[in-house]
């Protein structure tokens, strides 16, 4: 057996019983359905006037239908689902330093790099994981309110299925990935969670703000990663905020442009987190 | 050779945790590394895992180089207390690290009744006392059997009834042929279970012998009236190795010597109350030796 796959092993059975783990995922969920197919259902039932108000009640039955679920899984990622992945990855980096069970790792044989991959194919089974159950759930929750409503059921194209599903592992890979870096920088996992949700949830968003007033920083926020996330979002199908979408969605980059930008994050992130788990260990 | 380092230094700064460590654990020998808190016990055990890289110097395990790739699987390790997973239970944080080692989980049974821990192994590691940490954490590195055991004060935590089941498993495991690299601040522990020792003071290494060339051949204790007539009488015969201590002498001679010693005091018209060998332990050849280099600086 090589290192990568018993470190992978061992990470899979550590991050398996985490309790943190299965609470940020059914926060996720909990999102998701809530803001997903709650809200517009009950917009929808009430005529459109409540909570998005004029909004068009075929639209609002339409976006909860199982064709739209594609939508529905990646629309909450780049903001929220992102910053409890980014939540996740900082506190697997960052609580190993409190517990001392880095130290515990690093002394069972493997490399610090076979650790760290093992670390990185875990969290991404459970990237995976994430993505493939929220589509799951939201397929059979817009199946159910097809049936409800009466509609058939019809279900997304197979590209969209593709693009969605993907999309969303990319999204959420980033901000995994970019928590597991502040993680291992902070070595400490409420200052690596804090700052990850300042950045994701504020910081972001006031600089693509401030950017529509200050020419020169708009292609600084357009290679930002919650952009790169909100645009992939947007080409996935994802209404962007400006036009009424979820927070986070944006379309200031082209699918294309936006998921190169995101694999080149994802590759710094990883990298630079690799040159970081270098550090003594104390 | 299981661990050799040469000329191993870290500095924090200006600060020097270990300072030119040079030491040798040969295979199948207990290795007491002594010395007082903060004295770079850990430091240097840390660098001998490759928990942290060393300012200066090497430090070779079982022949490679400290904390390679697949070195650390031959060895176990307890450093600065154990570090395991808060919410798993004693047996599932003993079966990640089964998986880290590449190893089934058959070991983990095996170890933690080797610690005494078999009936508290499925309770959360946070539910643990200190000393049932400590003892997990012993557990941990007995997993899958290695050469060599680096224990940092393994019986921190533990009542004296743990100190004494800890002591009987290093016998146990110097008798099965393991290499035990042991430090401690706690000398009685070292005299009882340890071939060799090495004494770090301040960051250096001060010493690196066996338990018996340390505590040398022992002396005489006497018990003399008067004090001043024996103590001239004594300086005649062993030189400035005599020391005076609760109104009794220690001469720093062979204790064969005691007929000898007795006839010049007698002859010297001494009223000789007591005479007695004695053996220097551990504790005071340290202290001694530390006191010294105080006394250098």
């Amino acid at each position: 057996m090589t290192a990568l796959t018993a470190s992978t092993r061992a990470e899979v059975l550590r991050l398996r019983r985490w309790p943190a783990l299965w609470t940020l995922g059914g926060v996720w969920l909990l999102l998701n359905i809530t803001f997903g197919y709650v809200f517009p259902y009950l917009s929808y039932r009430n005529g459109g006037g409540f909570a998005n108000e004029g909004a068009d009640p075929r639209q609002l039955l339409a976006d909860v239908m199982p064709e739209s679920v594609p939508v529905a899984v990646v629309q909450g990622m780049p903001m929220f689902g992102g910053a409890i992945l980014f939540a996740l990855g900082a506190l697997t980096a960052g609580s190993g330093y409190g517990w001392g069970t880095w130290k515990t790792a690093f002394t069972q044989g493997p490399g610090r790099s076979a650790v760290l991959g093992g670390t990185l194919a875990a969290l991404g089974g459970v990237v995976v994981a994430v993505v493939l159950g929220t589509f799951a759930i939201d397929l059979g929750i817009a199946a159910s309110l097809a049936s409800v409503e009466g509609q058939g059921i019809a279900l997304p194209a197979a590209g969209d299925v593709a693009r969605g599903l993907g999309g969303g592992v990319l999204i959420l890979a980033l901000w995994t990935a970019a928590g597991l870096a502040v993680g291992t920088l902070t070595r400490n996992p409420a200052l690596a969670v804090a700052l990850g949700l300042v950045w994701t949830l504020a910081v972001e968003n006031l600089l693509r703000a401030v950017s529509s007033l200050l020419d020169w920083l708009g292609p600084v926020t357009d290679v930002l990663p919650g952009t790169a996330a909100g645009s992939i979002a947007s080409a996935v199908g994802g209404n962007p905020v400006s036009e009424g979408g979820s927070p986070g969605v944006v379309d200031n980059l082209g699918g294309g442009a936006a998921v190169t930008v995101a694999l080149c994050y994802l590759a710094v992130l990883v990298v630079v987190t690799g040159v970081l788990a270098r550090r003594d260990v104390a | 050779m299981a661990v050799r380092t040469e000329g191993l230094t870290k500095r924090y700064g200006e600060q020097v945790a270990v300072d030119s460590v040079s030491l040798t654990v040969r295979k199948g020998e207990v290795y007491g590394f002594l010395g007082p808190n903060g004295a770079g016990k850990t430091t240097t055990l840390r660098m001998i895992l490759g928990l942290i890289r060393p300012s200066g110097g090497s430090a070779t395990v079982l022949g490679r180089p400290a904390g390679g790739a697949g070195v650390n699987r031959q060895v176990g390790a307890l450093v600065e207390g154990p570090g395991f997973y808060p919410y798993l239970s004693g047996r599932d944080n003993l079966r990640v690290l089964a998986r880290y080692r590449g190893i089934g989980d058959g070991d983990v049974g095996r170890v933690l009744a080797r610690v005494g821990l078999a009936e508290r192994a499925s309770d959360a590691f946070k539910a643990y006392s200190l000393g049932m940490k400590q003892r997990l954490g012993v557990a941990a590195a007995l997993l899958g059997d290695p050469g060599l055991l680096v224990l940092d004060e393994p019986t921190n935590g533990l009542d004296p009834a743990g100190v004494g089941d800890m002591r009987r498993l290093l016998t146990e495991l110097a008798a099965a042929g393991h290499t035990v690299l042991l430090s401690s601040h706690m000398l009685s522990e070292v005299q009882e279970t340890c071939d060799r020792v090495g004494v770090i003071n301040r960051g250096r290494l001060v010493v690196e012998a066996t338990v018996g060339e340390l505590r040398g051949s022992g002396g005489l204790r006497v018990r003399a009236d008067p004090l001043s007539t024996a103590l001239d009488v004594s300086r005649r015969l062993a030189g400035d190795d005599v020391t005076v201590n609760d109104g009794a002498l220690l001469l720093r001679v062979d204790p064969g010597r005691a007929a000898e010693v007795t006839r010049a005091l007698v002859a010297a018209d001494v009223d000789v109350h007591e005479m007695r060998p004695v053996e220097r332990s551990l504790e005071e050849v340290f202290f001694e030796m530390t006191a010294d280099e105080e006394a250098a600086r």
